[in-house]
C-alpha cells in the first residue's frame, strides 16, 4: 500500500552545524511532476536541504510536511517514497548490480523478483555482461546506470538527486537529463542540487537559488541555459 | 533570579572553605590513624598515625562524589539533548563534564598523595580510585570528542556521556570488594563517622557542593550567553543592521 | 519480526562480502595473532607467571584486533556511501544497527577462534579445558563490543579524525566487559567455578543493558 508523495511544504527549515547556519527561515513548496533546480554556491547549504528532505538529517527549526493523497507520509512509508542518487553510486563495490538490486529489492519489499530487477537494469541499459561483475570494476558511466537502476526499482515519488552529473560527458549528463525529465513527467518530485546548468537547461520548471543558508530566489518557469546563467549570476553571489 | 545563583553558591563556598580550614585544623584531632582490622578511625598515637596527612580526607571525598554526581548530571542531560535537541541541555552537560574532570583530577591527587601516606605507594588498585580513574578517562574523552570530532561532536559525545553514566554501576561491580580503602566511618557509612570529625566533614561536603555548583552554573550561563550574543549578531546581519 | 528480517538480510550482505574478499578477517586474524606471539616474546616464560597474563593476552589482542576490523568494517559503508543508502530504507533503522552489530560479532569471534589456540599452543596453556565456558565468553564478549563498537563507529562515520577518536570513545566504556572477559577465562584457568559464573553473569548482564541503550540511541547518533 503506497502512498505517493505529491506535496512537500518546507516551512521555515532552519539547521546550525555548531555554530555557523547552514539553513536560515526556508520555506518552499515541491508538487507532484516538476523538477525543481536547487542552485547556489558550495556551502550555501543545499546539501543540507537535501540532506532534510530524505530525512537523514533533522533540522533544528521549522517543519517539513510530506503530503499524499491527502494525508501527511511519515516514518517507513515515507522514506519508501524517497530515491537518493548522488555523486557516489550508493552501491557496494564488492557485490555484482544483480546482487545490490536484490538487496535493495528486499529493503524495499519489492515485487516482481528478478524480472523487475532485470526490467530496470535493462531500461538503464547497463550491458548484460556486466550484470555479474562487481560493481568495483565498473566505469564511472557504468556506476551512474547502476545508481539510476536502483533509484527506478524503488518507483520513488520523490527523487533526490545532489550533483549527479559531475564525472559525466556532455552526452552522457544531457541523456541523464533526458532521464530526470521522464521522471518528472511520469508524476515524480524532481530536487535537483547541481552547478551543471546545461544539463538541466530547458527541463526545470522550478528554480530555487540558496545564498549562505537563504532562500533568495524562487521561481516557476521555463529556462533555458542562458536565462539560468543569469538567473544565477544575479541571485547566487 | 537565576542571575544570582552563581554569585550566591560562590558565597557560601567561600564562607564554607573558611569553615572547613578552620575545623579541620583546630577541631578534628591530628591523631587519628586507620585500623585495619576493625576498619576504624581510632585515636592512636605514635609511628601508626597519620597526622596532617588524615586531613586530605576532607578534600578528596567531596571531590570524589561530586566526579559521580557530575557524571550523573551529565548522563541524564545528555539524554535530554539527544531526545530534543536543544542545546541548552548540551551546555549543561559540558558544563558538567568540564567542571567533572577538574574535580576528577584533584580526586585522584588527592587520593594518590593519600595512598603515598597511608601506604606508600603513589598509587593503589582499590576500589574508589580505580572508579575514579576511569570515569575520569571517560570524560576527558568525551573532551576529546567534542574538541576534534566536528559538527557532530556534540551528539557523539552526549551518546558517550549515556553509556559512561549506565556504565557507573558496572564499574562499580568490577572493582571488586575487599581493599584497604578506609571508610567514611566503619561500615563505610557517613553517620559511623567518629563524630568529631563529622563538622568537618559536613562542612567540606557543602563547601565542595558550592564550589561545584558555581563553576557549573558559571560555564552554563556563559555557554547562554555566547549564544544569545551569536544570535543576536545573525539577526543583525540578517536585517542589514550590521555589515 | 520485520525488523529482525532486514536486520539478518543486512547482516548476510556484509558477510557475503566479506567471504568475498576475506580481506578484514585475515587482517584481523593474522594482527590478532601477531599479537599472541609479540606477548610470549615479551612476558617471562615461567609458567605460573604465563598462567596469570594469558587472559589478559586473549582479551587485549582480541580488543585490538576488534577494533581495526570495526573501523574497515564501517570504512566499507562509507566509501559509495552505502550507509546512507541504509538508512534511507524503509526499515527500521534499529535493523541498520542490528545487522551491522551482527557481522561484527561474528568477525571478533573469528579473531578469537584464531588467537586462541594459538595461544594454547605457544604457551602451553589448558584454555580448551572448559570449552562450554570459553565459548560462551567469547560470544557475549564478542557481542558486547560488536554493540558499543557499532553504535559508535556509525556515528563516526563521516568524521575525519574517526581513526583515533574510535578507541578514545571505545576503551573505557569497554573496560568492565575486559575485565569480566578476562576474570572469566582467569577463573576458568584455575578452576574456580563461582568466579566464573559471576563474571560470566556480569558478562550478559553487560550484553542486556547495552543492547537496550544501543538501541534507543543508534538513531540519534546517526542522524545529524
Amino acid at each position: 500500500m503506497t502512498s505517493r508523495i505529491d506535496r512537500v511544504e518546507i516551512s521555515k527549515v532552519a539547521k546550525r552545524y555548531g555554530t555557523e547556519r547552514a539553513l536560515v527561515n526556508v520555506s518552499l513548496e515541491l508538487r507532484a511532476g516538476s523538477m525543481c533546480a536547487l542552485l547556489g554556491h558550495n556551502g550555501a547549504g543545499k546539501t543540507t536541504l537535501l540532506g532534510i528532505l530524505s530525512t537523514l538529517v533533522r533540522q533544528n527549526d521549522g517543519k517539513v510536511r510530506y503530503v499524499g493523497g491527502g494525508t501527511e507520509v511519515e516514518g517507513d512509508a515515507l522514506r519508501r517514497e524517497i530515491g537518493l542518487l548522488a555523486h557516489s553510486s550508493l552501491c557496494y563495490a564488492e557485490l555484482t548490480a544483480r546482487e545490490n538490486l536484490e538487496l535493495v529489492a528486499g529493503l524495499y519489499s519489492i515485487e516482481g523478483g528478478t524480472s523487475a530487477i532485470e526490467a530496470v537494469l535493462d531500461r538503464v541499459g547497463l550491458d548484460a555482461r556486466a550484470r555479474d561483475r562487481l560493481a568495483r570494476t565498473y566505469s564511472r558511466g557504468m556506476l551512474q546506470r547502476l545508481s539510476l537502476a536502483r533509484a527506478l526499482l524503488t518507483r520513488p515519488s520523490l527523487v533526490l538527486l545532489d550533483e549527479p552529473f559531475t564525472g559525466l560527458d556532455r552526452g552522457g549528463a544531457l541523456a541523464f537529463g533526458a532521464e530526470l525529465a521522464a521522471l518528472r513527467d511520469g508524476g515524480a518530485i524532481v530536487v535537483v542540487v547541481t552547478h551543471d546548468l546545461e544539463a538541466i537547461a530547458g527541463r526545470t520548471d522550478h528554480v530555487a537559488i540558496l545564498r549562505q543558508g537563504k532562500l533568495v530566489f524562487e521561481e516557476r518557469g521555463t529556462y533555458d541555459y542562458e536565462q539560468l546563467k543569469d538567473i544565477y549570476h544575479r541571485h547566487a553571489n | 533570579m537565576t542571575r544570582y545563583l552563581a554569585p550566591l553558591f560562590a558565597f557560601l563556598g567561600a564562607i564554607g572553605l573558611a569553615c572547613t580550614c578552620w575545623l579541620i585544623f583546630t577541631d578534628t584531632p591530628l591523631q587519628y590513624s586507620w585500623q585495619p582490622n576493625n576498619r576504624h578511625w581510632v585515636l592512636a598515637t605514635g609511628s601508626g598515625s597519620l597526622f596532617f596527612n588524615q586531613k586530605i580526607f576532607f578534600w578528596h571525598v567531596p571531590h570524589a562524589i561530586m566526579l559521580f554526581i557530575a557524571v550523573g548530571v551529565a548522563g541524564v542531560s545528555s539524554i535530554g539533548f539527544l531526545w530534543k535537541r536543544n542545546p541548552k541541555w548540551d551546555d549543561v552537560a559540558l558544563a558538567s563534564v568540564s567542571v567533572a574532570v577538574a574535580f576528577g583530577a584533584v580526586t585522584l591527587i588527592t587520593g594518590s598523595i593519600w595512598a603515598k601516606a597511608a601506604w606508600g605507594h603513589w598509587w593503589i588498585w582499590e576500589k574508589r580510585l580505580t572508579m575514579s580513574l576511569l570515569l575520569w578517562l571517560t570524560l576527558v574523552g568525551y573532551l576529546l570528542v567534542r574538541r576534534y570530532a566536528g559538527a557532530s561532536g556534540e551528539r557523539i559525545a552526549a551518546g558517550m556521556a549515556v553509556f559512561a553514566m549506565i556504565g557507573v554501576p558496572f564499574i562499580y561491580a568490577m572493582v571488586g570488594a575487599g581493599d584497604n580503602h578506609p571508610q567514611a566511618g566503619s561500615e563505610g557509612n557517613v553517620a559511623t563517622l567518629n563524630s568529631d570529625m563529622r563538622p568537618a566533614f559536613w562542612s567540606s561536603m557543602v563547601t565542595f557542593l558550592c564550589w561545584f555548583l558555581t563553576l557549573t552554573i558559571t560555564r552554563v550561563q556563559s555557554a547562554r550567553m555566547e549564544r544569545e550574543v551569536r544570535e543576536l549578531r545573525e539577526k543583525g546581519l540578517d536585517t542589514g543592521v550590521l555589515e | 519480526m520485520s525488523t529482525l528480517s532486514h536486520a539478518a538480510r543486512i547482516a548476510w550482505k556484509d558477510l557475503r562480502i566479506e567471504l568475498r574478499s576475506r580481506e578484514i578477517f585475515y587482517t584481523m586474524a593474522f594482527f590478532g595473532g601477531l599479537l599472541a606471539v609479540v606477548y610470549s616474546f615479551v612476558f617471562p616464560s615461567n609458567a605460573d607467571m604465563i598462567k596469570i597474563a594469558v587472559p589478559g593476552m586473549l582479551w587485549v589482542s582480541i580488543a585490538f584486533a576488534g577494533t581495526i576490523g570495526l573501523s574497515r568494517a564501517f570504512d566499507r559503508e562509507r566509501e559509495n556511501d552505502t550507509m546512507r543508502a541504509l538508512l534511507l530504507a524503509p526499515i527500521p533503522r534499529l535493523s541498520v544497527f542490528l545487522g551491522k552489530a551482527c557481522s561484527i560479532a561474528v568477525l571478533v569471534l573469528g579473531v578469537a577462534v584464531v588467537v586462541t589456540p594459538m595461544l594454547w599452543l605457544l604457551l602451553d596453556v589448558h584454555l580448551f579445558d572448559d570449552p562450554g565456558v570459553l565459548i560462551l565468553s567469547l560470544v557475549l564478549g564478542s557481542i558486547g563490543f560488536a554493540l558499543v563498537g557499532s553504535v559508535f563507529s556509525a556515528a563516526l562515520i563521516k568524521v575525519r579524525s574517526r581513526d583515533v577518536l574510535l578507541p578514545v570513545i571505545l576503551y573505557p566504556l569497554l573496560i568492565p566487559l575486559f575485565v569480566a572477559g578476562t576474570s572469566v577465562t582467569a577463573g576458568m584457568l584455575a578452576g574456580n567455578q563461582p568466579k566464573v559464573w559471576y563474571w560470566m553473569g556480569f558478562l550478559g548482564v553487560y550484553d542486556a543493558v547495552f543492547l537496550v541503550v544501543s538501541l534507543w540511541i543508534f538513531e540519534s547518533l546517526v542522524i545529524e
